[in-house]
């Protein structure tokens, strides 16, 4: 019984863990992107990274918060223009083919072992020496508390403080989402998506539009990346191709061109990985499966989870069939 | 509607006009909407458009035709910004002017702007989109299509409520209503056009491009798509459109321009212009006493005594 009671803890950790609400803004910024306007952006993490170093550094660099903050958003909406101005009048796999790359560069250039008095090099910056401004804004009292089992100092690295940011960032998002969609801005959004030209013969630009989701999905992006130096570290190997595919896997799950489906999406997807490895460990034996093998057989599992949603149920969980989006 | 006064509504008294001019190529109209200048398109080595000079007159259902490959819907995107004319080696550079406004290089979303609109000969419905969506879209007035303004919602919800009160009009004269809430990727072909001309209409056209309106449209749908067009006219829209089907030019155009190779060889009044001897040539041939629109004369024996014909000729070409 206790390994029961033990996962269901462990899935309530890993459900409010700021990493989690990290991918679900970087998920809603690529519902953004592919969801609503039907822009390719195979390389979210890249924005990750532009917006977490912009930030992490100048931070360290010894730029107010906010200001700082203020960086890394020019920095993921720069980003943005700097991929969509060449490719967004081109067709939608060129911009694919080109955020990919450029993600994998900055990963490859952020981890350059002469960068490391910037970037850290591999093995990245540890949040202490990034978070002391932030801390410093926290209005919760010294100490620890407890809550629902789960236990975190107030404020310090792994923390509340980070969470009740991270969450309270997630809702802010989701508002203003909702307010994009539904809005006749959203409306030109979702022509663009089913037919650019029509768009353009009765008299909007499709060009200008493309380029302000990119933005804004974009900084979504960059907030995503913030958001995930703070528990422990940035590094540029954590928000790689995997991290990539893994937002798209969400967006799919939860449902594209949906406004909560990034949330449910995020939220599933860390769970199952969870579950899929505490249930492998404890019920297969180690010689025929090691602790190390259940990771990876999670991990074949949620791939073959992606393709199946992909089959059976191109919509996700909550999306409408009737607007799906997956139709690349 | 969106038109200053006056040119003559009333067609009779257009067509008188229209009767007093020269029937030549590029002849200047009384009122023109649009004058076209030395729009040159060529692809490799061929050229696909070369239209000297070309006007439209205001208020008036003017019918572009040819033959295949004539260049019609390629002149049709080139005056539209949907593609860019070749900047003509010593020739002069393309221009044209629209109400008032001249346009060298044009992006499509300002020709829309001005005025013009158009629609497709595959139509463009946004089919994960309901038509009242689709219509909406259509709109060119709504603040809400700024990012910054729609997020805020009394900034536009005034706007948005016009905008479905005419496009709820609209639908009802194109007898759309019943599929208001529907998705427009349900609607049968013949209803896509009708949604795709409605929908250019929610922004008042000055002047409505139609690229071949009735194709695969069955007949019932043919009539009162005509009819529409003749009550677009009937408020003042100038109309231009493509066209193969001779009977719809010959019913409601009020002026005919024939294209053939990429130019215009002649223009006219649509009961004068088939019958004069450079569109007998190019586009008509030896058949063109015989209704091709007629399904009682076009049948299958017609098909091969004119094919017959056909071979007969090249043969002797050949010789």
């Amino acid at each position: 019984m206790d390994f029961w009671t033990d996962l269901l803890q462990a899935i309530l950790q890993t459900a409010l863990s700021p990493i989690t609400a990290a991918f679900v803004i970087a998920a809603i910024g690529l519902n953004i992107h592919f969801g609503f306007t039907g822009l390719m952006n195979i390389g979210q993490a890249g924005f990750m990274l532009v917006g977490g170093y912009g930030f992490v550094i100048s931070v360290m660099y010894g730029v107010p918060l906010f200001l700082a903050l203020l960086i890394s958003v020019l920095a993921s909406a720069a980003f943005a223009l700097l991929l969509g101005i060449p490719t967004v009048k081109l067709r939608g796999d060129y911009l694919a083919i080109v955020t990919i790359g450029a993600a994998e560069i900055l990963r490859m250039t952020a981890r350059l072992a002469n960068l490391t008095p910037f970037t850290g090099g591999p093995s990245g910056i540890q949040s202490p020496r990034f978070r002391e401004q932030l801390n410093a804004l926290s209005p919760l009292p010294e100490g620890r508390t407890s809550f629902l089992g789960l236990e975190y100092v107030n404020t310090g690295v792994d923390d509340w403080w980070t969470r009740i940011l991270a969450w309270g960032l997630v809702a802010i998002f989701l508002v203003f989402t909702w307010l994009l969609i539904r809005s006749p801005w959203g409306r030109v959004l979702k022509g663009i998506r089913e037919d650019e030209e029509a768009v353009r013969s009765l008299g909007k630009s499709p060009f200008s539009y493309k380029l302000q989701a990119l933005i804004i999905g974009g900084v979504m992006g960059g907030f995503g990346g913030i958001l995930m130096s703070l528990p422990a570290a940035i590094n540029p190997d954590g928000m790689g191709r995997a991290t990539t595919f893994n937002l798209w896997m969400i967006m799919l799950l939860g449902g594209a061109a949906t406004i909560l489906g990034p949330l449910l999406g995020s939220i599933l997807f860390f769970v199952l990985r969870l579950v899929i490895t505490s249930v492998a460990s404890e019920y297969i034996p180690g010689h025929v499966l090691s602790a190390q093998q259940a990771e990876i057989l999670a991990w074949i599992l949620i791939g073959l989870m992606l393709m199946l949603l992909v089959i059976f149920r191109p919509q996700g969980i909550l999306g409408n069939k009737k607007e799906l989006a997956f139709n690349v | 509607m969106s038109s200053a006064p006056g040119y003559p509504y009333d067609r009779e008294l257009l067509r008188q006009n229209l009767k007093t001019l020269d029937q030549v190529p590029g002849v200047s109209k009384p009122d023109p909407i649009l004058t076209a200048d030395n729009v040159v398109r060529r692809f490799g080595g061929m050229t696909a458009v070369d239209v000297d000079h070309l006007e439209v007159q205001r208020g008036a259902i003017t019918a572009l035709i040819g033959p295949n490959g004539a260049g019609k819907t390629t002149f049709f995107n080139l005056v539209t910004g949907f593609d860019r004319p070749n900047g003509g080696s010593g020739s002069p550079a393309a221009s044209w002017s629209f109400n008032g406004q001249t346009f060298n290089r044009p992006s499509a979303t300002k020709v829309a702007r001005s005025g013009m609109i158009r629609t497709f000969q595959l139509t463009k419905a946004l089919t994960k989109m309901t038509v009242l969506e689709n219509m909406l879209i259509g709109a060119a007035n709504q603040p809400g299509e700024n990012l910054f303004v729609g997020l805020v919602k009394p900034l536009w919800a005034k706007r948005e409520r016009e905008n479905i009160e005419r496009a709820e009009e609209l639908l009802k004269r194109f007898k759309l209503d019943a599929k208001r809430d529907d998705m427009a990727g349900g609607l049968s072909g013949g209803q896509k056009k009708l949604l795709e001309m409605a929908r250019a209409l929610m922004s008042n056209p000055s002047m409505i491009m139609l690229d071949e309106p009735m194709a695969g449209v069955n007949p019932a749908l043919t009539q009162s798509l005509l009819a529409h067009i003749e009550q677009l006219r009937g408020e003042g829209t100038t109309v231009l459109f493509v066209e193969h089907d001779m009977h719809m030019v010959r019913h409601i155009s009020d002026w005919v321009v024939v294209m053939a190779q990429g130019r215009i060889i002649a223009e006219g009044l649509p009961e004068d212009v088939m019958t004069s001897p450079a569109v007998v040539d190019a586009y008509l041939g030896a058949h063109h006493d015989r209704d091709l629109g007629d399904d009682d004369v076009m049948n299958t024996a017609m098909i091969r005594t004119i094919e017959a014909a056909v071979e007969q000729e090249a043969k002797e070409e050949a010789e």
